[in-house]
Protein backbone atom coordinates (compact mmCIF):
# COMPACT_ATOMS: atom_id res chain seq x y z
CA UNK A 1 0.00 0.00 0.00
CA UNK A 2 1.29 3.63 -1.19
CA UNK A 3 1.75 6.45 1.04
CA UNK A 4 -0.19 9.27 0.73
CA UNK A 5 0.48 12.23 -1.61
CA UNK A 6 0.72 14.10 1.90
CA UNK A 7 3.29 12.29 3.16
CA UNK A 8 5.03 11.37 0.02
CA UNK A 9 5.74 15.34 -0.64
CA UNK A 10 7.08 15.70 3.47
CA UNK A 11 9.43 12.91 2.83
CA UNK A 12 10.45 15.24 -0.30
CA UNK A 13 10.80 18.59 1.42
CA UNK A 14 12.87 16.95 4.18
CA UNK A 15 15.18 15.71 1.68
CA UNK A 16 15.81 19.69 0.84
CA UNK A 17 16.05 20.68 4.51
CA UNK A 18 19.22 21.17 6.74
CA UNK A 19 16.38 20.79 9.51
CA UNK A 20 16.32 17.46 11.28
CA UNK A 21 12.76 16.08 10.26
CA UNK A 22 10.98 13.01 11.51
CA UNK A 23 7.97 11.89 9.77
CA UNK A 24 5.56 9.32 11.00
CA UNK A 25 2.24 7.56 10.21
CA UNK A 26 -0.31 7.80 12.55
CA UNK A 27 0.55 4.64 14.72
CA UNK A 28 3.73 6.27 15.27
CA UNK A 29 5.97 4.04 13.19
CA UNK A 30 8.64 5.67 11.63
CA UNK A 31 8.40 6.11 8.10
CA UNK A 32 11.47 8.26 7.38
CA UNK A 33 14.19 10.75 8.16
CA UNK A 34 16.19 13.06 6.70
CA UNK A 35 19.89 13.13 6.65
CA UNK A 36 20.55 15.69 9.48
CA UNK A 37 18.12 13.70 11.23
CA UNK A 38 20.46 10.76 10.87
CA UNK A 39 23.37 12.11 13.35
CA UNK A 40 20.81 12.78 16.27
CA UNK A 41 19.92 8.92 15.72
CA UNK A 42 23.06 8.35 15.04
CA UNK A 43 21.96 5.20 12.30
CA UNK A 44 21.51 6.11 8.31
CA UNK A 45 18.08 5.67 6.96
CA UNK A 46 19.64 3.51 4.38
CA UNK A 47 20.51 1.25 7.03
CA UNK A 48 16.82 1.23 9.20
CA UNK A 49 14.21 1.88 6.61
CA UNK A 50 11.33 2.01 8.26
CA UNK A 51 11.03 1.32 11.80
CA UNK A 52 8.22 0.31 14.37
CA UNK A 53 7.04 2.99 17.17
CA UNK A 54 8.39 0.71 20.05
CA UNK A 55 11.68 -0.06 18.05
CA UNK A 56 12.75 3.81 17.22
CA UNK A 57 10.55 5.83 20.00
CA UNK A 58 13.61 3.35 22.87
CA UNK A 59 16.41 4.92 21.07
CA UNK A 60 16.39 7.89 22.85
CA UNK A 61 16.28 8.17 26.58
CA UNK A 62 14.61 11.89 27.50
CA UNK A 63 14.71 13.56 30.24
CA UNK A 64 13.89 17.10 31.71
CA UNK A 65 16.23 19.83 33.15
CA UNK A 66 16.57 18.20 36.61
CA UNK A 67 17.90 14.76 34.68
CA UNK A 68 14.05 12.99 35.28
CA UNK A 69 12.68 11.01 32.82
CA UNK A 70 9.81 12.33 30.83
CA UNK A 71 7.06 9.80 30.46
CA UNK A 72 6.16 8.91 26.82
CA UNK A 73 3.37 10.51 26.92
CA UNK A 74 4.10 13.95 27.72
CA UNK A 75 6.77 13.59 24.63
CA UNK A 76 5.69 16.45 21.76
CA UNK A 77 5.21 13.63 19.22
CA UNK A 78 2.91 11.48 21.14
CA UNK A 79 0.59 14.69 21.86
CA UNK A 80 1.15 15.16 18.35
CA UNK A 81 -0.64 11.62 17.83
CA UNK A 82 -2.45 11.52 20.76
CA UNK A 83 -4.64 14.85 20.16
CA UNK A 84 -3.83 15.72 16.49
CA UNK A 85 -2.49 19.07 16.96
CA UNK A 86 0.80 20.83 17.13
CA UNK A 87 3.10 19.85 20.47
CA UNK A 88 6.24 21.73 21.45
CA UNK A 89 8.85 20.77 23.96
CA UNK A 90 12.55 21.31 25.02
CA UNK A 91 14.39 18.45 26.63
CA UNK A 92 17.44 16.38 26.69
CA UNK A 93 18.01 13.19 24.82
CA UNK A 94 20.79 10.65 25.46
CA UNK A 95 21.52 8.98 21.52
CA UNK A 96 23.05 5.94 20.50
CA UNK A 97 26.56 7.11 21.18
CA UNK A 98 25.57 8.29 24.38
CA UNK A 99 25.82 11.72 23.62
CA UNK A 100 24.25 13.73 25.43
CA UNK A 101 22.06 16.61 23.46
CA UNK A 102 19.50 19.65 24.34
CA UNK A 103 16.84 19.57 22.00
CA UNK A 104 13.85 21.52 21.49
CA UNK A 105 11.53 19.46 19.14
CA UNK A 106 8.06 20.64 17.69
CA UNK A 107 5.61 18.69 16.22
CA UNK A 108 3.05 19.31 13.72
CA UNK A 109 -0.18 16.79 12.82
CA UNK A 110 0.12 15.97 8.64
CA UNK A 111 -4.09 16.44 8.44
CA UNK A 112 -5.41 16.12 4.72
CA UNK A 113 -8.12 18.11 2.84
CA UNK A 114 -10.75 16.73 4.60
CA UNK A 115 -9.25 16.27 7.76
CA UNK A 116 -8.51 13.13 8.09
CA UNK A 117 -5.10 12.14 10.01
CA UNK A 118 -2.38 10.85 8.09
CA UNK A 119 0.54 10.87 10.58
CA UNK A 120 2.87 13.34 12.01
CA UNK A 121 6.25 15.31 11.39
CA UNK A 122 8.58 15.90 13.96
CA UNK A 123 11.31 18.71 13.65
CA UNK A 124 13.86 18.66 16.12
CA UNK A 125 16.25 21.52 17.07
CA UNK A 126 19.81 21.37 18.99
CA UNK A 127 20.51 23.91 21.42
CA UNK A 128 24.27 24.40 22.74
CA UNK A 129 24.42 23.58 26.12
CA UNK B 1 -13.57 -1.72 -22.45
CA UNK B 2 -12.65 1.37 -24.62
CA UNK B 3 -10.85 4.12 -24.19
CA UNK B 4 -10.90 7.40 -26.97
CA UNK B 5 -8.88 10.43 -26.15
CA UNK B 6 -10.99 13.25 -27.63
CA UNK B 7 -8.30 16.12 -25.78
CA UNK B 8 -4.41 15.40 -26.18
CA UNK B 9 -3.38 18.56 -25.30
CA UNK B 10 -2.11 20.22 -22.28
CA UNK B 11 -2.28 23.79 -20.93
CA UNK B 12 -4.10 25.34 -23.43
CA UNK B 13 -6.07 24.63 -26.39
CA UNK B 14 -3.70 24.90 -29.34
CA UNK B 15 -6.01 24.44 -33.02
CA UNK B 16 -4.01 24.88 -36.25
CA UNK B 17 -2.50 23.59 -38.98
CA UNK B 18 0.49 22.65 -36.33
CA UNK B 19 -1.36 20.37 -34.47
CA UNK B 20 -4.03 18.30 -36.89
CA UNK B 21 -2.15 15.48 -36.14
CA UNK B 22 -2.16 14.86 -32.50
CA UNK B 23 -5.03 17.18 -31.90
CA UNK B 24 -5.10 20.55 -30.27
CA UNK B 25 -8.28 20.46 -27.90
CA UNK B 26 -6.96 19.69 -23.98
CA UNK B 27 -7.52 16.54 -21.90
CA UNK B 28 -10.89 14.67 -22.26
CA UNK B 29 -11.13 10.58 -22.59
CA UNK B 30 -13.89 8.85 -22.96
CA UNK B 31 -14.04 5.13 -21.55
CA UNK B 32 -16.66 3.21 -22.54
CA UNK B 33 -17.79 -0.54 -21.40
CA UNK B 34 -18.92 -3.29 -22.90
CA UNK B 35 -22.04 -2.95 -22.30
CA UNK B 36 -22.59 0.67 -22.98
CA UNK B 37 -21.92 3.11 -19.98
CA UNK B 38 -19.73 6.39 -20.43
CA UNK B 39 -17.25 7.77 -18.08
CA UNK B 40 -15.73 11.25 -19.45
CA UNK B 41 -12.54 11.73 -17.96
CA UNK B 42 -11.78 15.46 -17.66
CA UNK B 43 -13.81 18.58 -18.92
CA UNK B 44 -11.45 20.14 -21.55
CA UNK B 45 -12.07 21.26 -24.59
CA UNK B 46 -11.69 17.85 -26.00
CA UNK B 47 -15.14 17.18 -24.15
CA UNK B 48 -17.60 19.15 -26.54
CA UNK B 49 -17.29 16.78 -29.19
CA UNK B 50 -17.53 13.87 -26.95
CA UNK B 51 -20.62 14.85 -25.47
CA UNK B 52 -21.79 15.04 -29.80
CA UNK B 53 -20.70 11.08 -29.94
CA UNK B 54 -23.59 10.15 -26.92
CA UNK B 55 -25.83 7.51 -28.09
CA UNK B 56 -29.16 8.83 -28.20
CA UNK B 57 -31.19 6.40 -24.87
CA UNK B 58 -27.95 7.52 -22.64
CA UNK B 59 -29.60 7.94 -19.62
CA UNK B 60 -26.35 8.64 -17.14
CA UNK B 61 -23.22 9.99 -17.55
CA UNK B 62 -19.97 10.81 -15.47
CA UNK B 63 -17.42 13.13 -15.81
CA UNK B 64 -14.58 12.58 -13.82
CA UNK B 65 -12.15 15.45 -13.15
CA UNK B 66 -8.13 14.61 -12.29
CA UNK B 67 -8.27 18.49 -11.19
CA UNK B 68 -10.10 22.03 -11.70
CA UNK B 69 -7.23 23.62 -13.80
CA UNK B 70 -8.45 25.43 -16.55
CA UNK B 71 -7.79 23.14 -19.16
CA UNK B 72 -9.45 20.29 -17.65
CA UNK B 73 -12.82 22.24 -16.86
CA UNK B 74 -12.52 24.82 -19.88
CA UNK B 75 -14.99 22.33 -22.08
CA UNK B 76 -17.52 21.68 -19.27
CA UNK B 77 -19.73 24.39 -20.36
CA UNK B 78 -19.75 23.04 -23.58
CA UNK B 79 -20.91 19.46 -23.06
CA UNK B 80 -24.58 18.93 -24.40
CA UNK B 81 -25.35 16.47 -22.00
CA UNK B 82 -25.62 18.62 -19.42
CA UNK B 83 -28.57 20.90 -20.91
CA UNK B 84 -30.21 17.24 -21.48
CA UNK B 85 -33.37 16.88 -19.42
CA UNK B 86 -33.14 13.38 -20.00
CA UNK B 87 -29.73 12.56 -19.03
CA UNK B 88 -28.43 12.43 -15.41
CA UNK B 89 -25.07 13.84 -15.21
CA UNK B 90 -22.36 12.96 -11.83
CA UNK B 91 -19.67 15.26 -12.23
CA UNK B 92 -16.68 13.54 -9.38
CA UNK B 93 -14.12 15.80 -8.21
CA UNK B 94 -11.30 16.76 -5.99
CA UNK B 95 -13.01 19.59 -3.35
CA UNK B 96 -10.59 21.70 -1.68
CA UNK B 97 -9.68 22.05 2.21
CA UNK B 98 -12.44 25.09 2.76
CA UNK B 99 -14.89 24.32 -0.97
CA UNK B 100 -16.72 21.86 -1.84
CA UNK B 101 -16.24 20.62 -5.61
CA UNK B 102 -19.66 22.50 -6.33
CA UNK B 103 -18.99 25.62 -5.11
CA UNK B 104 -15.02 25.43 -7.02
CA UNK B 105 -16.88 24.22 -10.17
CA UNK B 106 -19.41 27.24 -9.66
CA UNK B 107 -16.81 29.67 -10.08
CA UNK B 108 -16.14 29.23 -13.67
CA UNK B 109 -19.32 28.13 -14.09
CA UNK B 110 -21.32 31.43 -13.87
CA UNK B 111 -21.20 34.89 -14.39
CA UNK B 112 -19.19 36.76 -15.33
CA UNK B 113 -17.20 33.58 -16.69
CA UNK B 114 -20.16 31.75 -18.45
CA UNK B 115 -23.81 32.96 -18.36
CA UNK B 116 -25.42 29.71 -16.89
CA UNK B 117 -25.12 28.38 -13.22
CA UNK B 118 -24.07 25.24 -12.78
CA UNK B 119 -27.01 25.41 -10.23
CA UNK B 120 -29.59 26.04 -12.87
CA UNK B 121 -28.51 22.68 -15.22
CA UNK B 122 -31.39 19.92 -14.87
CA UNK B 123 -29.85 17.19 -13.56
CA UNK B 124 -26.15 17.26 -12.49
CA UNK B 125 -25.04 16.11 -9.18
CA UNK B 126 -21.41 16.96 -8.01
CA UNK B 127 -19.33 14.09 -5.76
CA UNK B 128 -16.28 14.89 -4.12
CA UNK B 129 -13.07 12.63 -4.55
CA UNK B 130 -10.75 11.28 -3.31
CA UNK B 131 -12.32 8.16 -1.43
CA UNK B 132 -12.56 4.50 -0.95
CA UNK B 133 -12.74 3.04 -4.67
CA UNK B 134 -15.98 3.22 -5.75
CA UNK B 135 -18.67 1.48 -8.24
CA UNK B 136 -20.25 3.40 -11.44
CA UNK B 137 -21.83 0.93 -13.46
CA UNK B 138 -19.46 -1.73 -14.14
CA UNK B 139 -16.55 0.41 -13.67
CA UNK B 140 -14.94 -0.24 -10.71
CA UNK B 141 -12.93 3.38 -9.95
CA UNK B 142 -10.01 3.85 -7.61
CA UNK B 143 -8.90 7.66 -7.03
CA UNK B 144 -6.05 9.79 -4.75
CA UNK B 145 -4.05 12.42 -4.81
CA UNK B 146 -1.14 12.78 -6.74
CA UNK B 147 1.77 15.04 -7.06
CA UNK B 148 0.49 18.32 -8.83
CA UNK B 149 -0.12 21.54 -7.47
CA UNK B 150 -3.28 21.61 -5.87
CA UNK B 151 -5.99 18.96 -5.08
CA UNK B 152 -5.57 16.40 -8.07
CA UNK B 153 -6.53 13.19 -8.49
CA UNK B 154 -5.59 10.06 -10.77
CA UNK B 155 -7.98 7.40 -11.59
CA UNK B 156 -7.77 3.41 -12.00
CA UNK B 157 -10.25 1.91 -13.91
CA UNK B 158 -11.51 -1.63 -14.13
CA UNK B 159 -13.96 -2.69 -16.28
CA UNK B 160 -14.50 -6.00 -18.67
CA UNK B 161 -11.51 -7.28 -17.08
CA UNK B 162 -8.98 -4.48 -18.20
CA UNK B 163 -7.27 -1.71 -16.16
CA UNK B 164 -7.26 1.77 -17.36
CA UNK B 165 -4.71 4.26 -15.34
CA UNK B 166 -5.22 7.80 -16.07
CA UNK B 167 -2.50 10.71 -15.00
CA UNK B 168 -3.05 13.46 -16.75
CA UNK B 169 -0.87 15.86 -14.99
CA UNK B 170 1.44 14.12 -12.66
CA UNK B 171 5.18 14.61 -11.63
CA UNK B 172 6.02 11.67 -9.96
CA UNK B 173 9.79 12.43 -10.50
CA UNK B 174 9.56 15.58 -8.24
CA UNK B 175 11.79 15.23 -5.65
CA UNK B 176 14.05 12.34 -7.26
CA UNK B 177 17.29 11.85 -5.44
CA UNK B 178 20.32 11.66 -8.05
CA UNK B 179 17.23 10.35 -10.35
CA UNK B 180 16.95 7.48 -8.66
CA UNK B 181 13.16 5.93 -7.96
CA UNK B 182 12.42 5.34 -4.41
CA UNK B 183 11.12 2.04 -3.45
CA UNK B 184 7.21 1.85 -4.77
CA UNK B 185 5.42 2.88 -1.87
CA UNK B 186 7.28 6.51 -2.05
CA UNK B 187 5.78 6.74 -5.66
CA UNK B 188 2.98 9.14 -6.28
CA UNK B 189 0.37 7.29 -8.16
CA UNK B 190 1.86 3.55 -7.97
CA UNK B 191 -1.21 2.15 -6.53
CA UNK B 192 -3.54 3.63 -9.03
CA UNK B 193 -0.95 2.46 -12.09
CA UNK B 194 0.15 -0.97 -11.22
CA UNK B 195 0.11 -3.35 -13.90
CA UNK B 196 -2.11 -0.80 -15.50
CA UNK B 197 -3.15 -2.25 -19.24
CA UNK B 198 -3.51 1.16 -19.97
CA UNK B 199 -1.43 4.18 -19.02
CA UNK B 200 -2.61 7.38 -20.07
CA UNK B 201 0.20 9.67 -18.09
CA UNK B 202 1.60 13.04 -18.81
CA UNK B 203 4.45 13.50 -20.67
CA UNK B 204 4.21 17.62 -21.18
CA UNK B 205 8.05 18.56 -20.96
CA UNK B 206 11.20 17.93 -22.62
CA UNK B 207 14.19 17.61 -20.52
CA UNK B 208 15.55 21.09 -20.95
CA UNK B 209 12.13 22.78 -20.10
CA UNK B 210 11.58 20.65 -17.28
CA UNK B 211 14.45 21.94 -15.78
CA UNK B 212 12.52 25.93 -16.02
CA UNK B 213 9.48 23.98 -14.49
CA UNK B 214 10.45 21.76 -11.64
CA UNK B 215 7.82 21.64 -9.44
CA UNK B 216 4.88 22.73 -11.81
CA UNK B 217 3.43 19.31 -12.28
CA UNK B 218 4.09 17.35 -15.43
CA UNK B 219 6.71 14.82 -16.38
CA UNK B 220 8.80 14.19 -19.12
CA UNK B 221 8.96 11.77 -21.67
CA UNK B 222 11.36 9.90 -19.64
CA UNK B 223 9.47 10.11 -16.45
CA UNK B 224 6.84 8.84 -18.09
CA UNK B 225 8.89 6.24 -19.08
CA UNK B 226 10.29 5.57 -16.18
CA UNK B 227 7.19 5.28 -14.33
CA UNK B 228 5.36 3.13 -16.49
CA UNK B 229 8.40 0.48 -16.21
CA UNK B 230 7.97 1.06 -12.36
CA UNK B 231 4.56 0.09 -12.11
CA UNK B 232 4.37 -2.42 -15.06
CA UNK B 233 2.52 -0.96 -17.01
CA UNK B 234 1.32 -2.50 -20.28
CA UNK B 235 1.06 -0.07 -22.92
CA UNK B 236 1.70 3.85 -21.79
CA UNK B 237 0.55 6.49 -23.63
CA UNK B 238 2.16 10.01 -23.41
CA UNK B 239 -0.44 12.98 -23.38
CA UNK B 240 -0.83 16.69 -22.22
CA UNK B 241 1.70 17.82 -25.12
CA UNK B 242 3.22 20.93 -24.38
CA UNK B 243 1.26 23.94 -26.34
CA UNK B 244 4.49 24.49 -28.11
CA UNK B 245 4.96 21.40 -29.38
CA UNK B 246 3.50 21.12 -33.01
CA UNK B 247 3.15 17.79 -34.64
CA UNK B 248 6.54 17.48 -36.33
CA UNK B 249 8.48 18.18 -32.49
CA UNK B 250 6.16 15.68 -31.24
CA UNK B 251 7.32 12.89 -33.84
CA UNK B 252 10.73 13.62 -32.71
CA UNK B 253 9.95 13.94 -29.41
CA UNK B 254 8.56 10.23 -29.08
CA UNK B 255 11.19 8.76 -31.65
CA UNK B 256 13.75 10.49 -29.43
CA UNK B 257 12.71 9.13 -26.48
CA UNK B 258 11.88 5.64 -27.66
CA UNK B 259 15.88 5.39 -28.86
CA UNK B 260 16.72 7.01 -25.51
CA UNK B 261 15.30 5.35 -22.88
CA UNK B 262 13.95 2.16 -24.32
CA UNK B 263 10.58 2.12 -22.42
CA UNK B 264 9.75 -1.39 -21.10
CA UNK B 265 6.46 -1.39 -22.61
CA UNK B 266 4.24 -0.72 -25.72
CA UNK B 267 4.05 3.24 -26.55
CA UNK B 268 1.30 4.89 -28.51
CA UNK B 269 1.51 8.77 -28.48
CA UNK B 270 -1.74 10.40 -27.45
CA UNK B 271 -3.44 11.71 -31.06
CA UNK B 272 -7.10 12.83 -30.76
CA UNK B 273 -9.24 9.97 -31.67
CA UNK B 274 -7.25 7.35 -30.94
CA UNK B 275 -8.98 4.49 -29.23
CA UNK B 276 -7.51 1.41 -27.66
CA UNK B 277 -9.39 -1.69 -26.45
CA UNK B 278 -8.61 -2.54 -22.68
CA UNK B 279 -7.76 -5.60 -22.49
CA UNK B 280 -6.30 -6.04 -25.99
CA UNK B 281 -7.99 -7.90 -28.27
CA UNK B 282 -11.46 -7.19 -26.86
Amino acid sequence: MGHPIQIILTRQLAGYLSVPIFLVDPAGDLLFYNEPAEAILGRRFEETGAMPAAEWGSVFTPVDDGGRPIPPEDLPLMVTLAKRRPAYKRFFIKGLNGARRHLEVACIPISGLQGEFLGAAALFWELAE
Amino acid sequence: MRATLFGTRGSLATPGPETTRYGGNTSSVEVRSADGAILAIDAGTGIRRLGMQIPPGTARIDILLTHLHMDHIQGLGFFGPLYNPGIDVHIWGPASSTLPLEARLSRYLSPPLFPVHLRDLPRVTCHQIPRPAFDIGPFRVATALVCHPGPTVGFRIEADGGVVTYLSDHEPALGLSDGRWPTSAWISGYDLAAGADLLIHDAQYTDEQYEHCLGWGHSTYRHAFEFAARVGAKKIVPFHHDPSHGDEMLDRLLADAVQRFGPACEVSAGREGMAFEVPPGT
